[in-house]
């Protein structure tokens, strides 16, 4: 099995945001990247299944040789290679056109992403690798096991899940539940040192969006506290002044 | 030209979050002068399609044939772009509902749409067509500028209201050709706890942390639940224990919510935690520890020990739910 797993380098999850004085970009000096948390779910699935039933895990990565620290974590982890698109990542139809231009021809048999970057959110490169690549898709899955050439999914659904059978190929985001990140051992930090990291250079892809301006949720109001004999004073508050129940 | 709402549906209903993007769709259509054209797929009475030009869709397009009775990401797809492009629509909107997000991604590559996911308020088109989404887990907001021909955005649940714009119905079916590639995946089973609220949807989340000991304890977090109509969820480590499922866990790297009221039982307030329900009304929280961090993240605080409150609290709902009802 060919299992390609897209990663993103994102601010790790406890960075206060910071934006520039014209608010026009992200700050990030002093800021500690990780891979994306839901990424290494994936990476950790790919290789429970290559363990498995034998393949290999590439890693493929769009960014500038400053995220390597990341993809060699993704080595470290346990993947095979590493691909790295040179280029800074515009937006998710950017990151999508990169990874379908270079998945095109290496038939890869699950393609897999997690179900959004921590930064942008924008829960969308899986889709649209599928939707480039004309191969189903599934998003959000939390549950993903192969027999053969059948891939069986749970998906997320409001109030429940869904079960999902798809035959190879196809395109996955993962979600918790899939399998438990990993940590890398030392075998692995050792020999991600010298596994292939290939570099290769951006297609061209047209503009269609850009972000032009960030800010931060307001602050609250200091907190009213209501004494603890007094629930019923916190229900006619919730009632009568926030207007809530 | 005009603007295009996907109404999704659940077994045949549509969901409050179909009658929120039919609201928004219309309030752009009037900004832009267009009509508002509503998209259904899958098996819903003429009846129920009526209820989309309530909330203002002079159009309702339906697709009702067999092929598409079951939600397959790939085909929905290609409808949805090929109703955009007979309906000649310039914007398209969807729900960031679980099957959106997977849905509204192929539809903006069809039509080499720019696209937002989880939008927050209405598109600024006064210059240009600026749309303003959550970013870094709820810890920021982005503005982003759509120059394509085409926009599609993907609304986030509960972030714009429901409003009443009566338009006469107009139902038209829509055959559109299949393509067979696009029906790979196949849904095997759906399983759905039919008495629960789902979390992104919900108006009121009863969360619990690890304060709460135990799985055994969350008979009154449900409690406390249903009888305000509320969903439950959970901080982090309650799902990784398994006290609770991870469909439960909010927060940076769960499910991002934005209800109307947030009431969190034992949860410290981790900058993790916060991130996923800043962007509730109103957040109550009830802690033991005057010192924690969710005390200034919330509108209302209740100092003390959960498994004291929590029974009295029920009490009083009870009390209020039979005066108020
Ligand atoms: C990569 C990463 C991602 C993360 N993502 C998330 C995320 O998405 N969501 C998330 O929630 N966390 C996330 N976390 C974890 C986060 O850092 C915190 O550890 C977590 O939110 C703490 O959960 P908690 O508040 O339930 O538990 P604790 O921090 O242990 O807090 C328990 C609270 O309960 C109170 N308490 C105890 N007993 C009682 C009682 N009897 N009555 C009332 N109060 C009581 C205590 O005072 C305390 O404040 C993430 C962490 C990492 C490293």
């Amino acid at each position: 099995m060919k299992i390609l797993v897209c990663i993103s380098n994102v601010p790790d999850t406890t960075t206060k945001i910071n934006f520039s004085d014209d608010a026009k970009s992200f700050v990030t000096a002093g800021v500690q990247f990780i891979i994306n948390p839901y990424d290494e779910i994936a990476l950790t699935r790919a290789l429970e299944l290559t363990e498995a039933q034998g393949g290999t895990v590439t890693v493929i990565h769009i960014g500038d040789a400053s995220s390597e620290p990341t993809i060699r974590k993704a080595l470290a982890i346990g993947a095979t290679d590493a691909v790295r698109i040179n280029a800074l990542p515009r937006d998710a139809y950017f990151v999508a056109k990169q990874i379908a231009a270079y998945a095109k021809d290496q038939a890869f048999d699950i393609i897999i992403t997690g179900r959004e970057s921590i930064d942008y959110n924008g829960s969308q490169v899986a889709s649209m690798i599928g939707e480039l690549l004309d191969l189903p898709s599934v998003s959000i899955v939390k549950v993903m096991n192969v027999e053969g050439t059948i891939v069986t999914l749970e998906r997320e659904i409001e109030g429940g899940k869904e079960v999902i059978n798809c035959p190879l190929p196809l395109v996955v985001s993962a979600t918790e539940g899939m399998a438990e990140a990993r940590i890398p051992n030392m075998r692995g930090i050792m020999s991600a040192r010298t596994k292939p990291l290939t570099t290769i250079e951006a297609v061209e892809v047209p503009t269609l969006l850009q972000y032009v301006k960030y800010d931060k949720p307001a602050a609250r109001s200091q907190v009213k506290l209501v004494a603890a004999d007094d629930v019923k004073g916190l229900v006619d508050l919730l009632h009568i002044e926030a207007k809530a129940i | 030209m005009s603007v295009l709402v996907y109404a999704e549906n659940s077994n045949g209903k549509f969901k409050k979050s179909s009658f929120e993007v039919v609201s928004y769709g219309y309030s752009i259509a009037q900004q832009m002068g267009v009509p508002c054209v509503a998209i259904s797929i899958g098996d819903v009475t003429n009846d129920e399609l009526a209820r989309l030009s309530q909330y203002g869709a002079s159009k309702i397009v339906s697709v009702n044939n067999d092929q598409m009775k079951a939600f397959v990401n790939q085909a929905y797809g290609s409808v949805i772009a090929e109703a955009a492009k007979v309906e000649e629509s310039t914007v398209v909107v969807l729900s960031a509902s679980f099957s959106g997000k997977g849905l509204a991604p192929r539809v903006a590559v069809k039509l080499e749409a720019g696209y937002v996911d989880g939008a927050v308020s209405l598109p600024d088109i006064s210059a240009g067509f600026t749309v303003r989404k959550g970013a870094f887990s709820g810890k920021a907001f982005a503005e982003v500028s759509l120059s394509s021909a085409v926009k599609v955005i993907a609304l986030m649940p509960n972030a714009y209201k429901v409003i009443e714009n009566a338009q006469t119905p107009n139902i038209t079916a829509f055959s559109p050709v299949f393509n067979n590639n696009d029906f790979k995946t196949m849904i095997k089973e759906i399983v759905r706890a039919a008495d629960k609220v789902s979390l992104p949807e919900a108006e009121i989340v009863v969360s619990g942390g690890r304060g709460l000991k135990g799985p055994e304890n969350w008979g009154m977090v449900e409690e406390l639940a249903n009888l305000l109509g509320a969903a439950t969820a959970c901080s982090k480590p309650v799902s990784d224990a398994h006290w609770r499922p991870h469909s439960e866990h909010v927060g940076q790297t769960g499910i991002a919510v934005s209800p109307n009221l947030y009431i969190a039982i034992g949860i410290s307030g981790a900058i993790q935690h916060l991130a996923g329900v800043s962007s509730s009304k109103v957040i109550v929280v009830i802690n033991k520890d005057p010192e924690a961090p969710f005390f200034k993240a919330a509108d209302y605080g209740i100092v003390g020990d959960a498994f004291e409150v929590i029974p009295k609290l029920i009490e009083a709902v009870k009390e209020f739910k039979s005066v108020n009802a």
